[in-house]
């Protein structure tokens, strides 16, 4: 179970020019790749969160460069980009009484669709989503997009 | 076993002691009538002569004296001895406006190490001890202040000064500073660039106590300090007018022991200026008992705080003043609410979410005040979901109302964004135009 959850990098940054540009450098210097990518808005500040290759590094360059950064357990769901299928994944979850707290999804070099949850409860959702036939990806698949 | 530097006179029966601070009251009227021009002009004015006091309830026919006194007198108009007889000036920092000046005499000079040597008894602090001064050294009184009182009672000083934190960090370690002096934020600082760089201020020191003074701070900070690194966080007080840092609390941390040898206490209503009764908060007023320089007759020092009389445990029978609230002259008055900056720090610092730092900001919109506080949250509040977030600025702002009655806009920014201090914070940014 521990293998399907995904460390999603979550940071605290002020909505104000040059927050990204700095995220960004200290990326490059580090040599950390991002996956996906999402900017939660809130006024005057936004909750940056992104799946990356090596995740720990991540964590642990942004804290340095003085951020309030956190690791998340999320999942990763790879999805048949065809009509109905984020529709299958959101019953299965509901009918468990499993909230979504957040999504996002991109579309991967192989052309598939990758959903990426932060549900209430991660254990629960891995069992039913696992039962009901989804597939859930992996770190060792994030390496590899 | 509780220590004193100088028993006889810190035990003194409260009887005896007033009817010591009675006969110095009655010479230094009589002293600074016929020493100090600004004085004999002043008491004329208010039609009193040196002889109209005869007792403390007297007090109150005197004059008050201001800082802009010293200011219009500036530099040493008010001084009582000609400058060949001191032993040394300090000049303050001017942060509000001209900069005053005050001159001691050499026993002026003893006295204030004196003040300082009970003191530092009474927190445990002697012989054996390394003194770690962060305070600054130079025209501001903090550092010199703390040196010379550090080396009366025999303890090794550490003139770190301010500044240069790494350094002052590797001289706690190598030579076992067991007591740091210097503002609260500048610890706080100190304490921040520790954990940066791998260092226990509570595993990897000798600390065990820190005199933290030159701003206000608030009892919820001296729990954060404790808890956080393990020493015993005592409060100072003192300001440039007076001597400088003077007298601290005793090992109870329950009031500052002001002594009443050297110093006489009222508090008054800081817009009638009529006495308060002890226990009632107001503006402080000290009338120098124990000064050749420059003596100061009721002087409106500007802090908010509350006398207190009642016997302390330990032993000492001079009066106390309870934690200052803030300066008469730091309190904003936003949408008629008084508000001081301790008054907020206290509500910020019991809860768990917020960061050590903060500053408010006082804005006029559309005729209509506003008070934004800027917090930065601990790591461990940080939750990625916007809802969280959202409810941890309500929950400070719910926080802030309770006590203030007042709405203000709690705003989170980025962890170190807030700026640091090595001296007195800055802690407020008022931009109205009033």
């Amino acid at each position: 179970m521990e293998e399907k959850i995904i460390k999603q990098i979550s940071l605290f940054a002020e909505n104000k020019p040059g927050r990204l540009a700095n995220i960004a450098t200290n990326f490059r210097k580090a040599g950390i790749n991002i996956r996906a990518f999402t900017i939660a808005e809130a006024g005057d500040f936004g909750i940056i969160r992104m799946v990356v290759d090596k995740p720990d590094l991540a964590h642990e360059v942004l804290h340095d460069a003085g951020f309030t950064v956190s690791e998340t357990s999320v999942l990763g769901i790879e999805m048949e980009d065809v009509p109905g299928g984020l529709g299958k994944i959101a019953d299965v979850l509901g009918g468990q009484n499993i909230n979504i707290d957040y999504a996002y999804a991109f579309v991967t070099k192989t052309e598939q669709a990758l959903l990426i949850l932060r549900v209430s409860d991660i254990e629960g959702a891995i069992k039913v989503l696992d039962g009901a036939g989804v597939k859930l990806i992996d770190m060792a698949d994030i390496q590899e997009i | 076993m509780i220590e004193y530097w100088n028993p006889l006179m810190e035990r003194m029966p409260v009887g005896e002691l007033e009817k010591m601070q009675e006969n110095k009251l009655r010479s230094l009227v009589n002293y600074v009538y016929q020493h100090s021009d600004f004085y004999k002009k002043r008491f004329d004015e208010a039609d009193v002569k040196p002889e109209d006091i005869q007792t403390l309830a007297d007090l109150k026919k005197l004059p008050f004296t201001y800082k802009s006194d010293l200011r219009d007198t500036y530099p040493t108009g008010m001084f009582c001895v000609p400058n060949e007889q001191l032993t040394r000036f300090h000049v303050s920092s001017g942060t509000t406006g001209k900069p005053t000046v005050v001159g001691y005499t050499k026993n002026d000079i003893h006295a204030w190490n004196t003040s300082l040597a009970r003191a530092l008894t009474s927190i445990g602090l002697g012989r054996g001890d390394i003194i770690q001064v962060s305070y600054g050294y130079g025209l501001f009184t903090g550092g010199l202040g703390l040196h010379y009182g550090a080396e009366e009672v025999g303890a090794t000083v550490l003139p770190t000064s301010s500044g240069n934190t790494e350094k002052q960090l590797d001289l706690m370690q190598d030579l076992g500073s067991t007591a740091i002096a210097c503002t609260p934020s500048y610890f706080l600082f100190m304490s921040e660039v520790a954990n940066q760089n791998g260092i226990s201020i509570q595993n990897d020191t000798r600390l065990k106590a820190g005199i933290f003074g030159a701003e206000p701070w608030s009892e919820e900070m001296r729990t954060r300090i404790e808890e956080a690194t393990g020493i015993k966080a005592y409060d100072i007080y003192g300001t440039s007018e007076l001597s400088g840092p003077l007298c601290t609390e005793c090992q109870f941390q329950d009031g500052i022991h002001i002594w009443a040898d050297m110093f006489l206490l009222e508090v008054i209503d800081p817009a009638t200026g009529e006495q308060l009764g002890d226990g009632e908060r107001g503006e402080l007023v000290i009338t120098t008992l124990a000064k050749e320089a420059l003596p100061l007759i009721r002087y409106r020092i500007g802090d908010i705080t509350i006398i207190n009389k009642e016997p302390c445990k330990c032993g000492r029978t001079h009066p106390r003043i309870m934690r200052v609230l803030g300066r008469a002259d730091d309190m904003l008055i936003v949408r008629g609410i008084n508000v001081f900056p301790g008054q907020v720090e206290s509500v910020l610092m019991t809860l768990p979410e917020v960061g050590e730092h903060f500053m408010i900001i006082v804005d006029r919109v559309n005729e209509l005040d506003t008070m934004t506080i800027q917090i930065e949250m601990t790591d461990e509040a940080f939750s990625d979901k916007v809802t969280d977030i959202i409810g941890l600025e309500k929950k400070v702002q719910a926080a802030l109302k309770n006590v203030l009655n007042l709405a203000v806009k709690v705003e989170l920014v980025e962890k170190g964004t807030i700026p640091r201090s090595m001296g007195k914070a800055k802690k407020v940014i008022d931009n109205r135009k009033l």
